[in-house]
């Protein structure tokens, strides 16, 4: 039986909101801001961590990396990976001696002229073993990654990234041709998986890895590393496997007591777990100013609908006459707050996803809009009618019927 | 129809108690057509209030239709309002912004009729007072005696057997008034419908059978006139 005054009072709800069409949008302004700076704090928020989430996907789970410190050389520091203490006998040890490392990777690495044909390309070029596809979780879609014997045997055989590929063959199948990588010919034996951009925006594709020991001596002339990557057996061990590698490396160096490693050991987990903590903790932040926002919309409509309710009281004092009771008036009143806030929350759903496309497009941050933070918002705006309409509904349902009446 | 007995209204103002009504005692019977009278501040405001549920009394019995109302909720006396009461008031007390239509549809929103036997009890209303074809204008749109006709109609789309009617004609010119008053006094013949009817103008007052004066919130005089022939008006 209640269900059938809906109908009649959304009816009033909106005419009134029309004749008073100045006022209704100034008090829906409120809320409009606040729901949109909700949708587009959330979508900033989410871009951010789903971009972190990819980012963490792409370089691979468990990775520690192990890099050379830095070098003093007449009072000056050079940065770190200067150092050249770093050798591939310290990756064997790692293999061998820590129980929580599963496998480790050495990197060499520069940037090389590559040249196919009539055609030549600028890329980077990394010397690695074979264990570099199991940590970085990196497999080739055709051909074969490095093996054992290409290491041992310092081939000059190689794997490229798709945009080499891209690049240098266009069509054309690759495995099997010869590039020649500073003048150096190397067979291609096969193609890496497209792994998109690295977290610092490079292109992870755009590379070419060749046996660590044909990199340091055909290619950079070296005998140390530039890192090694280590992958842990599992994130609990992660702890223990950086443990173990810094203790390793410490004993293997001769490090004196007191003194600086010359190497440091990063946990790149850790480093992406701290920067989505970061994010999150920013757009928790931004949704609570923005919340704040709805709750000054929400005062503004409790503030309208008193004094909607004092100038209508005589209205009220009819409906009265005729047989409202105090539960028909306080509806139609909650009705018209939650025209007020609905409106204003579908129109802010609008404008907040408007702002996130903008947003989005500049470049600078990713965005995106999720059903639940639209659900949110438009909950949150509804629970803003309810919550600052009740007190006036309330006001205007307790009314005299004759004072309301003789109201002037 | 109604019952009162030691009806007694009290208002403090600070130390100072006003009697507004002071133990009236009176019964209209089912079909009757009174007038009240009396000076501004005799009692028959407050009066009118109570028998139209809108107050309460401090002591006395009020029986409406068989119910015992001066103990009732807000809420039931809302009830009660909507279902045996119509009222039709000096100010006509249409809702503004909204059309003929839609005001005297207002009392059937409040007990829960369906939008089909609404519009149509509306129809049969606002025609039953000659306002066929103004359904859709709204209440600025009318003249006085059509605001005030809206409002009859509004007072009768719930099919009260009685209609409270506090100076009905006090914003209207004589002629737009007779007009009033003849359909009152239709109502009155054609449907038995009882009509009590506050005033201060004698000439309105005649068109009563019964007249009761109010004093000082007494009942100082209850007339009924006999042989009365109803007179005046344009016929």
């Amino acid at each position: 039986m209640r269900r059938l005054y809906f109908l009649p009072a959304i009816r009033i709800a909106l005419r009134g909101l029309r004749v008073n069409k100045m006022r209704s949008a100034l008090t829906m302004l409120g809320i409009i801001i606040g729901v949109a700076a909700v949708i587009t704090m959330l979508a900033v928020g989410t871009g951010a961590s789903v971009k972190l989430q990819q980012q963490a996907a792409s370089i691979g789970s468990n990775i520690i990396l192990i890099v050379p410190g830095s070098t003093i050389s007449g009072g000056a520091r050079s940065g770190t990976g200067s150092n050249n203490t770093l050798v591939l006998a310290d990756l064997d040890a790692i293999t061998a001696n820590c129980p929580a490392i599963e496998a480790a990777a050495p990197s060499v690495r520069g940037s090389a002229q590559v040249v196919f044909e009539e055609k030549n390309w600028s890329t980077s070029v990394m010397g690695t073993n074979e264990d570099y596809e199991r940590v970085r979780d990196w497999k080739v879609t055709s051909g074969r990654y490095l093996n054992r014997q290409d290491i041992d045997g310092r081939t000059k055989n190689c794997v490229v990234g798709k945009t080499i590929v891209d690049e240098l063959f266009g069509q054309e199948d690759p495995i099997g041709k010869i590039i020649r990588i500073k003048k150096v010919p190397f067979t291609i034996v096969g193609v890496l998986e497209t792994r998109g951009q690295s977290p610092v925006g490079q292109d992870q594709d755009d590379t070419i890895l060749v046996p660590v020991t044909t990199g340091q001596s055909r290619l950079f002339g070296i005998t140390w590393l530039n890192a090694i990557m280590a992958k842990g057996k599992s994130n609990e061990q992660m702890g223990k496997a950086v443990e173990q590698v810094t203790a390793l490396l410490h004993e293997r160096h001769r490090i004196p007591e007191g003194e600086d490693d010359d190497f440091s050991v990063r946990n790149l987990s850790d480093m992406l777990a701290m920067a989505e903590t970061q994010t999150k903790i920013m757009a928790l932040l931004l949704g609570s100013v923005a919340s704040v926002s709805l709750l000054v919309g929400g005062i503004g409509i409790m503030n309208i609908m008193l004094v909607s309710v004092t100038e209508r009281t005589r209205e009220i004092g009819i409906r009265m006459a005729v047989g409202a009771k105090g539960r028909d008036i306080m509806l139609q009143f909650l009705i018209e707050a939650l025209v007020l806030s609905i409106l204003g929350g579908l129109l802010g759903i609008g404008l907040g996803v408007l702002l996130s496309k903008i947003i989005g497009s500049f470049g600078t941050f990713t965005t995106q809009v999720t059903a639940f933070s639209v659900m949110l918002a438009f909950g949150f705006s509804m629970a803003v009618g309810i919550f600052f309409g009740f007190y006036p509904a309330q006001k205007a349902a307790a009314l005299d019927p004759i004072a309301a009446l003789r109201y002037e | 129809m109604i019952e009162v007995k030691g009806l007694t209204k009290i208002y403090s103002l600070g130390e100072q108690e006003v009697r507004a009504l002071d133990g009236v005692d009176l019964s209209i019977a089912r079909g009757e057509f009174v007038a009240i009278m009396g000076a501004s501040g005799s009692g028959k405001s407050t009066f009118m209030n109570i028998l139209g549920c809108l107050d309460r009394p401090t002591s006395g019995t009020y029986t409406l239709d068989g119910n015992a109302v001066a103990g009732l909720s807000r809420d039931s006396l809302a009830e009660i309002r909507n279902r045996l009461i119509g009222f039709v008031f000096q100010g006509f007390n249409l809702l503004p912004r909204t059309t003929a239509m839609e005001n005297v549809e207002l009392p059937m929103l409040y007990n829960g009729l369906m939008a089909d036997e609404r519009r149509r009890r509306a129809h049969e209303s606002l025609a039953s007072v000659g306002l066929t074809g103004r359904e859709g204008h709204f209440s600025n749109q009318l003249s006085g005696g059509q605001q005030q006709r809206v409002a009859i109609a509004r007072a009768l789309v719930n099919g009260p057997p009685l209609i409270l009617a506090d100076e009905p004609t006090g914003n209207l010119d004589s002629r737009t008034s007779a007009e009033i008053m003849d359909i009152f006094c239709k109502l009155n013949e054609e449907k038995g419908i009882t009509v009590v009817l506050v005033t201060h103008e004698p000439d309105i007052a005649e068109y009563a059978r019964r007249q009761i004066h109010f004093l000082d919130g007494k009942v100082v005089k209850d007339e009924v006139r006999q042989g009365f022939v109803r007179t005046g008006g344009a016929q």
